[in-house]
Formats: structure tokens, C-alpha cells, sequence
């Protein structure tokens, strides 16, 4: 019978987290995409406290999870917010648009 | 049984911003009473931080929160950079309109974010105190929202640090599934032989923090962010984001890692040579103040990163002097860019300057003290900052970085050169307002009495951060 380990989460992990990785790098579009990947990047890392702390049979890891399940969440309040009121200024939120700053 | 003394001082603090908050919601047209009693309310806390400073070291909370000598420097320190940036920006908030509630209470609030950062003894305990930070500076980069130009800056810095936020976050997961715990001090006892695990967590969690002090390469946002954000915000990410977040590099490379020093030293020393020659180069073509003072210190960055490279107490030592003279000299030049004011408009760049020696000889007298030291000339405190890096540096045969140090100096000596050959030797234009609040004046008079008369006795300062012994 095949056996999953620490292994296999772990790279799920990993996978998970360069998409979130190549998400923000390579998205041209919309800016929602990017807090999307952002959001992708902290769940990866909750897999990874999870079966860690699962595996070395700790707790610590699992509370850590439900914190940066917190975090997160008032993270993504928050960029929504700005998102907003850049929106309200400028009426766009492609991101090749965003440059007006620069140099 | 907890000790609640120890932490009486984030107590207040948390305390008192609930209660401003709660004050201004029901009070109506409240914000110059709630900045006031901000101000108030960080005195206290100075008192109450001051009040523990006897405390060579002691843990609480199951070894997660930490105070000794390091983090109580490093708190008197912020609180008092906050009450200067607080007392210097009151009347720019009201001229430019975000003379709000949220303003101080959102400066309260990364406050304490910072002090519980320079506290943790704990990766959770230091990553909440980073994320309560964070999420308040989010807030204050945008906070003049009715202009293109702070809301951009917001989204950009947004956006960076919510990323480097994920990077460090992954880094903690794989220090705590190969090491086994998050307490810093357990970390170091189970770390046996290299693991690479732990090595990657490191790497990690060092691009987070290194976003945070905004070290190349992951300084992108820093240019922008202070340029757009309102300059009362752009003091206050130029001063006091990077207290915390250099106590955290010293606390998390010299208390958990201190034995694999091999494996992050070469990573400090490129970060520090990186961002000092880029510090000098890329300011060299800016047009905006703020611009350029982002570009300068991101340098300064690269000098203070240097000191840590050591690997002794004595660079720890050096680092922290550097980085408190940085803080006045920044303090000292951000108060000369609040007096360009000229009928209720601030005024930001390189150009505005020009001749002002003819109308404003005292503000002109200052700001060349002022960049004089930031370029590090003697007999100025500037120069002895970067002395002491350098000397920490050399007594570890690191000669290479030393004269790379030695090298981006002189380049950096252009720019700062080229503003005071602006200020005194260009045709003059209008005379700007002169009648700035008595906080304006009285930090600048103090940060440029202190830069000037550092080096009359110099162990003010020194004795006290010679107390700091980490290793």
C-alpha cells in the first residue's frame, strides 16, 4: 500500500506556494490576482505548519496556523480596502498601469 | 506565575489606543485632542519602558517575550524617534487635510507592533508583532486617499510586503519542522550539525527582513513608497520600521544561528555591499528629496547591515550606534523638508532649495551640518558612525568590505555635496514661510545640536549601548 509521508506534504507545499510565487511575478492583468497568489503563498505555509507540527507531534505549529489564518484574513481586508480607494482615484487596477511613481 | 510588570509597558500601550479610538468615534471634531494625548500617552510609555531599563534579562510567557539590555535601548529608542516624528508633523497633517483620528491611532498601534517585535523571543510572538506593523503602515502609506500618488504608494508597498511577509512566513515553517520548536533559544539547543532545511528557513526568513530595512535587492518599494506617501508618513518609514526591524536581524542571527554562521554570513555581506554601492550610485540623478533621502537610506542600510557581518559584540555595538545616529540625522533632515513651505503648499524638490542661503541662513547653516554628517564627514556624528563600523569590520580581516564601505562613501559624498552647492551657490528664489510649530523647530535645534557636539563626549551613547552583549 502506498504510504504518504512528510514528504509529499511538503512538496505539495512547495508546489503550492510557487505557483503563489509565480502568480504575483507573472500576472499582467488585475491587480485582485496578485492578492489572490498572496493568499495562495500563507495557505502553503499552513499546510506546511500543519504537517510538520503533525509529524514532530508539537502542537506549536498548528497554533501558528491559526494565526496566520487571522493575519490573513485582515490582510486581505485591508488590500481590498486600498485596492478601493486607488480605484476611486485613478479608475483602473491593471497592473501595468500602476506607474505613476517611478525613477 | 507571569510577572505582568514586565509587559506593563504593550499593556498601556494596547489599552490606550482602544480607548483613543473609542474617545474619537464618540467625540465629535476630537483629532487635535487625540494627537495630543498621543503624544501624552507615548511619554508614559517612555516612563514605563525607563521604569523596567534596570532588567539585565528576564522571560515571560514560556520563554516567547524577552527584556534585557538590547530591548530596552531599542525601545527608548523608538518611543522616542516617535514622539519627534509626532511632534514634527502636526501642522503638515492639518495643512495638507488628514488631520484625522485614525492618523495617530494608527501610529500607536505599528508602535506596538514594533515594541512587541523587539521583545520576541519567539518566531509566532515576532511574527504577530511584524504583521500588527505592517498592517498600520499599509494603512498610513495610503492615508491622503483623495491623491493618486499616496493610494499608488500604498498598493505598491502593499503588495512588496505582503509577499515578503509569505517568503518569511515560509521560512518560520521550515525552522520549526527542523528544528522542532519556534522559541529561539530552543532552536539553538537543537541544532546539532547543518541541516539544509534550516538553511533555506534561514535564507528565507532573511529576504523577509530584508524587505523591511528595504536592503538591496528588495529595496523596489522604498523610493516609491516615500515618495508618494505624505512626508509625515515618509519620516516615520524612514526612521522607526528600521529599529525593529534591525533588532530582530541581530536577534534571530546571533541567538538561534549563531553557530551556523558560516552558512549567512556571505548572504549580510553581499545585502550590505549591494545596498551600499547602490545607495550611492542610484541617488546620484534624483530630482525629489524624499527620493533621494530613500536612495540614501537604503546606503545607510548597507552600513549598519556591515557591523553585523562581524559575527562580534563589538559589530552589534557599532551597528546599533550607526543606526541611532542614522535615526537623527534623518529626523534632523526631514524637519529642514517640512520648513519648505510657502503659502499652506510643501515644497520637495532638489530645485526648491536652490539659493535658499540667501533668505534662510540658519535653516541653510543646519542643513549643511546636517549633510555633511550624512556624508560622513569629521568632526560630525555621521563620521564617527561610520568609524566605528568600520573598525569592527577591520578586526575581523574583512578588508574587502571595508574599502568597498570606504569607496561608496566618496561616491555618496557627491550628492550630499552637490544639495549644499544648490543651497548656497544657486540664484535664490521666493522666501518661504518661517512660522513652523514650536515641535518643528525644537526637533530640528536638537537633532543638530546633537550632531554637532556628538564627538565632545561621545560615551553618552557608547557606554550605554556597550551594555548590549548578546553573544
Amino acid at each position: 500500500m502506498f504510504e504518504i509521508g512528510l514528504g509529499h506534504y511538503l512538496i505539495l507545499a512547495a508546489i503550492i506556494f510557487a505557483i503563489g510565487l509565480a502568480g504575483v511575478f507573472l500576472n499582467r492583468k488585475n491587480i485582485i490576482v496578485i492578492l489572490m497568489s498572496i493568499e495562495l503563498i500563507l495557505l502553503a505555509v499552513n499546510i506546511n505548519l500543519v504537517s510538520f507540527s503533525i509529524f514532530i507531534n508539537d502542537l506549536t505549529g498548528q497554533i501558528f496556523t491559526l494565526f496566520i489564518l487571522t493575519v490573513a484574513a485582515a490582510e486581505a481586508a485591508i488590500g481590498l480596502a486600498i485596492i478601493v480607494v486607488y480605484y476611486r482615484n485613478s479608475g483602473t487596477i491593471r497592473v501595468e498601469e500602476i506607474d505613476q511613481l517611478k525613477g | 506565575m507571569i510577572d505582568f510588570n514586565l509587559i506593563l509597558p504593550e499593556i498601556f500601550i494596547s489599552l490606550t489606543l482602544m480607548f483613543l479610538l473609542i474617545v474619537g468615534v464618540f467625540k465629535k471634531n476630537s483629532s487635535s485632542l487625540i494627537y495630543n494625548l498621543t503624544i501624552l500617552s507615548l511619554l508614559v510609555l517612555l516612563a514605563l519602558v525607563l521604569n523596567l531599563s534596570h532588567i539585565e534579562e528576564a522571560f515571560i510567557f514560556n520563554q516567547s517575550y524577552k527584556i534585557d539590555n538590547l530591548s530596552n535601548f531599542m525601545k527608548i529608542l523608538t518611543l522616542i524617534s516617535a514622539i519627534f516624528v509626532m511632534l514634527t508633523s502636526s501642522k503638515y497633517l492639518k495643512l495638507i487635510k488628514i488631520f484625522k483620528i485614525e492618523y495617530p491611532v494608527l501610529i500607536l498601534s505599528s508602535i506596538l507592533g514594533m515594541i512587541v517585535m523587539i521583545s520576541s523571543n519567539d518566531l509566532i510572538v515576532f511574527y504577530m508583532g511584524l504583521e500588527l506593523q505592517s498592517l498600520a503602515l499599509y494603512v498610513l502609506a495610503s492615508f491622503n486617499r483623495d491623491n493618486l500618488l499616496s493610494t499608488e504608494s500604498g498598493l505598491k508597498y502593499f503588495v512588496l510586503s505582503a509577499l515578503s511577509s509569505g517568503l518569511l512566513l515560509y521560512g518560520c515553517s521550515l525552522i520549526y519542522g527542523f528544528s522542532g520548536s519556534t522559541n529561539f533559544d530552543e532552536i539553538s539547543l537543537s541544532i546539532s550539525n547543518v541541516q539544509y532545511g534550516l538553511t533555506f528557513g534561514i535564507v528565507f526568513i532573511l529576504v523577509g527582513l530584508a524587505f523591511k530595512i528595504s536592503a538591496v535587492p528588495f529595496h523596489m518599494w522604498a523610493p516609491d513608497v516615500y515618495e508618494g506617501s505624505p512626508t509625515s508618513v515618509t519620516i516615520f518609514f524612514a526612521i522607526l520600521p528600521k529599529i525593529a526591524a534591525l533588532t530582530v536581524f541581530i536577534r534571530f542571527l546571533y541567538v538561534p544561528f549563531i553557530n551556523m554562521i558560516d552558512q549567512w554570513q556571505m548572504i549580510i555581506i553581499f545585502l550590505s555591499i549591494a545596498s551600499m554601492i547602490f545607495g550611492a550610485v542610484a541617488a546620484i540623478g534624483q530630482k525629489n528629496l524624499k527620493r533621494l533621502v530613500a536612495y540614501s537610506s537604503i546606503g545607510h542600510m548597507g552600513y549598519v547591515l556591515a557591523g553585523l557581518t562581524t559575527g562580534t559584540n563589538e559589530g552589534i555595538q557599532s551597528s546599533i550606534i550607526y543606526l541611532s545616529i542614522y535615526l537623527v540625522m534623518n529626523l534632523a533632515l526631514f524637519s529642514c523638508i517640512f520648513m519648505l513651505r510657502r503659502n499652506e503648499n510643501y515644497f520637495e524638490n532638489i530645485d526648491d532649495l536652490s539659493g535658499l542661503s540667501k533668505n534662510h541662513p540658519v535653516l541653510s547653516f543646519s542643513m549643511l551640518i546636517i549633510l555633511f554628517s550624512l556624508a560622513g564627514i569629521p568632526p560630525l556624528a555621521g563620521f564617527f558612525a561610520k568609524f566605528y563600523i568600520f573598525k569592527a569590520v577591520i578586526e575581523q580581516s574583512m578588508y574587502f568590505l571595508a574599502i568597498v564601505g570606504l569607496l561608496s562613501t566618496v561616491i555618496a559624498a557627491f550628492y550630499y555635496l552637490r544639495i549644499i552647492k544648490i543651497i548656497y551657490f544657486d540664484p535664490e528664489k521666493e522666501k518661504y514661510d518661517t512660522d513652523h510649530s514650536i515641535g518643528l523647530k525644537l526637533s530640528l535645534l536638537l537633532s543638530t545640536i546633537f550632531i554637532l557636539i556628538y564627538f565632545i563626549y561621545p560615551n553618552g551613547i557608547n557606554d550605554l549601548v556597550s551594555k548590549i552583549n548578546i553573544i
